[in-house]
């Protein structure tokens, strides 16, 4: 079986919710390019996934180790989190075929880890980012867009690894 | 997710996308795409097959190496191990898309930003 048109499927949801008119999808003729500077094992790759990705901690003794400026927007997460503390709290994923128990299946946080381990990468950040999923293209251009390069930036990424989930 | 890749790769920085959705990314272009063909929420393999998400994250790594021009898409090549039912399934009348405690989630989610908005506080 091929894969599945989303754009045609959420098209036929829309209209069977009774709105008139369904979401518009960013489209480009042409994409942007950079290539890669130095070899990979000597590059510091980052990390950013929208499956809204957040911590487990005791409320009573410590804080959220999220750091969130700005409500729903771009945040971080200490890199050397266990990952059994990530979990995710996204609703947009096919709860009928799959679940979202094992983190690594949508943010890889232990195959970055293994990666680095082995040389195939040289480094990631102290922090690992997340996005929320937006459906206002102007506040992601606008915003969220220059948040992640500003992170990019501040931590030297030489790469970035991008998991929409 | 690509409307970012797009804006990191426009100011100098390489990225991969490794999605389930082809047609969205594909629909908005981003320089390298690695395309896994399993429901949405396990685009880096399936849960707890360490050994799938090891050659898949190797892969997109291998594209940022790989890949020499834009909207190059790289097919990740597995098979979702319970069958391709869920491909006929999903956002169908027959199952639709969420369920109604998330629905209810949603509306309260949304609710909150509006609160949040009237209030001045975004």
């Amino acid at each position: 079986m091929g894969y599945v048109r989303y754009i045609d499927r959420t098209k036929a949801d829309y209209l069977r919710q009774g709105y008139d008119k369904s979401y518009e999808w960013a489209h480009h003729e042409d994409a942007p390019f950079s290539p890669l500077a130095k070899p990979l094992s000597a590059c510091k790759v980052g990390l950013i996934g929208t499956s809204e990705v957040a911590v487990r901690f005791d409320p009573e003794t410590e804080t959220d180790p999220i750091v969130e400026e700005d409500f729903r927007g771009i945040y971080s997460i200490p890199a050397d989190m266990p990952t059994e503390r990530f979990y995710s709290r996204t609703a947009s994923f096919d709860r009928n075929a799959t679940h979202l128990d094992d983190v690594n299946a949508y943010y890889p946080i232990d195959r970055m880890r293994e990666a680095i381990a082995d040389g195939r990468i040289g480094s990631m950040p102290d922090r690992v980012y997340g996005a929320y999923n937006n459906y206002s293209q102007r506040k992601v251009l606008t915003q969220e867009a220059p948040k992640v390069l500003e992170y990019c930036r501040e931590d030297g990424i030489d790469a970035l690894i991008m998991v929409p989930v | 997710m690509s409307l970012i890749s797009r804006y990191i790769e426009e100011h100098g920085i390489p990225t991969v996308v490794i999605g389930a959705a082809r047609d969205i990314v594909e629909h908005c272009g981003v320089a390298r795409f690695l395309f896994t063909d399993f429901p949405l929420g396990s685009p880096c393999g399936e849960p707890w097959n360490i050994v799938q998400q090891r050659e898949l994250f190797q892969q997109a790594l291998d594209l940022f190496e790989g890949a020499h021009e834009p909207m190059t898409t790289r097919e990740a090549g597995y098979n979702w191990s319970q069958g391709d039912d869920w491909k006929r399934l999903v956002f169908t009348e027959e199952q639709p898309w969420q369920d109604e405690k998330t629905q209810a989630e949603w509306m309260a989610r949304k609710e909150e930003y509006r609160r949040l908005k009237s209030e001045g506080n975004l």
